[in-house]
């Protein structure tokens, strides 16, 4: 084990991580989802931000749907759907997605169309870049691991 | 768990939410509780399964807002059905959907995130819930005894988070007898347990045929039930809680009933009817009819039963035996059925308590797919605003009652589906007291009977009820056929329909099928 780059591999997650949280792309639910993680179920955080992603897609797809018509929108949908994701995202600690959410919300019940649809595009770019960073993040994990180095615990204050 | 003890290790629970994420992440946070998760991501599914294992879950966590049914009427169907603790979660906070949480008896309810720390204590619930049984079974022949258990329980239990063994506890207090008893007279619970009695279809039938054979003439009260129902193991305070929600079920079949009559919309009920195996055989050709409820009922909070149950059933003469340790599963009690029997509902003499305004409509069937204006709504307790239109008669004061007025008892019809449980009123929603109807309510059921008269069944059943018999809805004259009860009189007497539809009631087979289901559902039960 290269323990020079297992400390760089360490020091580059930890500071992506903290990074991650600074921007606002996470809050402490992702911390205690990453506590919940342990031996018996070591892809733990990556399987649920996976449902979450998953879940993601669908809602939005659903809610373009409900959005399409201009004299058809199904508000109630959509704001189901919000709905769903805002709880969605607060399960692991999505809080751009989750802020954009309390933002479509408004928009829906004043029924502004134009609003939601806004909102929606912002919600799936939000998730979308998560995804992407996540990504990174878990990439990080698995060279950190590949090069016989541990996850360390981050910190975030 | 050691018999007789309790300890949260190992505790049941059921996770319904239909977020597959937070499904995943409870899973998880609960199993790091050391507590026994089972998930679920449908509400229908979840009441399936807890009928299924009927005594195989301790609590249920459910989400507020699901796609097959609103979590409130989840909590409404466990805390009827079941009487489990039920917690409640959503990412919405807001006030009034928590007051409606704990109204439908949640007892306590999580925003999302939930933390690890607020699933750690959630098995306090389950103990408490114990220890509220334990109390009432202990309240009847032990006076003093219960504050000592509560007293020496809860700094005991809710102290600490270790084994804690009744048995060990108290040597000089009979408690531990109870429990075994409890466990023996029940053997299908875990050992972990529980004073709760599961009300099968079979137990529920003899409840009802003791209801009935008390007759109009006596008081119907839950000693006389207990009494005449023979079930050894069962408890007055037993009986007692589950009148109350029977009486609840009655009323609200009867405001159906009412609102259906106005409404012109007499829709075939017969579903239910297919679903009834009558030794009788008769059936009501596909005309609705409803139950009338003579009285309001009022079913006790699940977070709060004791008290309730206590207060509105008191029976001055009840002394409550402990029951000897073997238990009926089946008790051949098939008692005379007096054709004043529903006369008995009418006078509750010894339930002290009037019910104060709030009637519950429950649906008329779980097995309906009638179509209540409001699809969302469930007729709660509220308004006695909402009885003004549906009780036209002039009212007199009931027997015995503390007076139910007009008031009381009429609501506006057109209100009905629209009310919901903002509209209640706390303070009298704690105050839930058992009323009788007025003699008028009666001339008005009557009058409804009378209009579907021609559904009457002959009165010449057979009044010994196989504890088979599985007993559809009672709609009006169904539900006279269904227990065989001779009505020489029937037009006269109150239709003081007092059955539950079986599919309410474990042991019976036939549960509704999804689209009466979700009626049942939409029709929504309001348990406060």
């Amino acid at each position: 084990m290269n323990t020079i780059v297992v400390a760089q591999l360490q020091r580059q997650f930890q500071d992506y991580m903290v990074s991650l949280y600074q921007q606002g792309y996470l809050d402490n639910q992702f911390t205690e989802l990453r506590k919940l993680q342990d031996e018996g179920s070591p892809d733990f955080v990556a399987e649920v931000v996976s449902l979450f992603f998953d879940d993601c897609a669908k809602l939005i797809n659903d809610m373009s749907i409900s959005l399409e018509r201009p004299d058809h929108v199904d508000f109630k949908q959509v704001d189901s759907g919000v709905h769903q994701l805002k709880g969605s995202s607060s399960s692991v600690g999505a809080r751009r997605v989750k802020n954009v959410c309390i933002a479509f919300k408004e928009c829906c019940d004043v029924q502004n169309r134009e609003g939601c649809l806004r909102c929606l595009q912002q919600v799936d770019y939000e998730y979308k870049m998560l995804k992407t960073k996540l990504q990174d993040l878990f990439n990080l994990e698995q060279q950190i691991l590949q090069a016989g180095g541990t996850i360390p615990q981050v910190d975030i204050n | 768990m050691e018999k007789g003890g309790f300890s949260p290790v190992g505790l049941r629970v059921l996770v319904v939410d239909d977020d597959p994420t937070w499904l995943k992440i409870l899973e998880k946070m609960l199993k790091k509780c050391s507590y026994e998760v089972t998930t679920c991501g449908l509400a229908r599914e979840a009441l399936r399964l807890l009928r299924e294992r009927k005594d195989g879950y301790d609590i249920v966590i459910s989400d507020v807002n699901m796609p097959d049914m609103d979590g409130f009427k989840l909590l409404e169907h466990v805390g009827l059905e079941l009487d489990l603790p039920v917690i409640m979660m959503s990412v919405d906070g807001e006030t009034s959907r928590v007051m409606k949480g704990v109204q439908h008896g949640a007892c306590d309810y999580l925003l999302k995130p939930i933390r690890m720390k607020e699933l750690k204590i959630i098995w306090q619930h389950v103990l408490r819930k114990k220890l509220q049984e334990v109390r009432d079974i202990e309240g009847c022949g032990y006076e003093g005894g219960a504050d000592w258990i509560t007293r020496y329980d809860e700094a005991h239990f809710l102290g600490g988070g270790e084994d804690v063994s009744f048995c060990k506890k108290r040597k000089d207090f009979d408690f531990d007898k109870k429990l075994l008893l409890q466990d023996e007279s029940d053997p299908s619970s875990s050992s972990s347990k529980k004073a709760r009695v599961v009300w099968s279809f079979e137990l529920h039938q003899k409840f009802v045929n003791a209801v009935n054979q008390i007759g109009c003439d006596h008081k119907a009260g839950p000693k006389k039930i207990l009494d005449l129902m023979n079930v050894p193991w069962l408890t007055r305070e037993n009986v007692a809680s589950h009148l109350q929600k029977y009486r609840l079920y009655l009323s609200r079949l009867e405001k159906e009933k009412e609102l259906k009559c106005y409404s012109g919309g007499v829709k075939s009920i017969d579903s239910s009817t297919k679903d009834a195996e009558l030794n009788s055989g008769h059936q009501s050709p596909g005309k609705s009819s409803f139950v009338f409820s003579e009285g309001i009922f009022q079913k006790a909070t699940e977070t709060d039963p004791k008290p309730l149950a206590s207060a509105s059933l008191s029976d001055p003469n009840t002394d409550v035996i402990m029951p000897p340790k073997t238990k009926k599963t089946r008790i051949g009690f098939d008692p005379p059925i007096s054709s004043s029997a529903f006369d008995s509902l009418l006078s509750w003499n010894d339930v002290p308590e009037v019910l104060e305004s709030k009637p519950v409509l429950y649906e008329n069937s779980f097995l309906q797919q009638q179509p209540l204006p409001s699809q969302s709504s469930y007729v709660t307790n509220s308004a006695p605003a909402l009885m003004e239109e549906e009780m036209k008669p002039p009212y007199e004061t009931p027997v015995g009652g503390s007076g139910v007025t007009a008031d009381e008892f009429l609501m506006p019809q057109d209100k009905i589906p629209t009310v919901t449980i903002q509209d209640l009123d706390p303070s009298a929603l704690s105050s839930m007291k058992l009323q009788e109807f007025s003699s008028n309510v009666t001339n008005n059921t009557e009058a409804i009977l009378r209009s579907l008269n021609c559904e009457l069944p002959e009165s010449n059943h057979s009044a010994s009820l196989d504890t088979d018999l599985d007993l559809s809805w009672l709609q009006g004259e169904r539900f006279l056929a269904n227990t065989g009860l001779q009505f020489q009189d029937y037009s006269s007497s109150p239709s003081f329909l007092s059955e539950l539809p079986p599919h309410l009631w474990y042991g019976n087979e036939r549960l509704p099928d999804p689209d009466e289901y979700s009626f049942m559902v939409d029709q929504g039960l309001f348990i406060s």
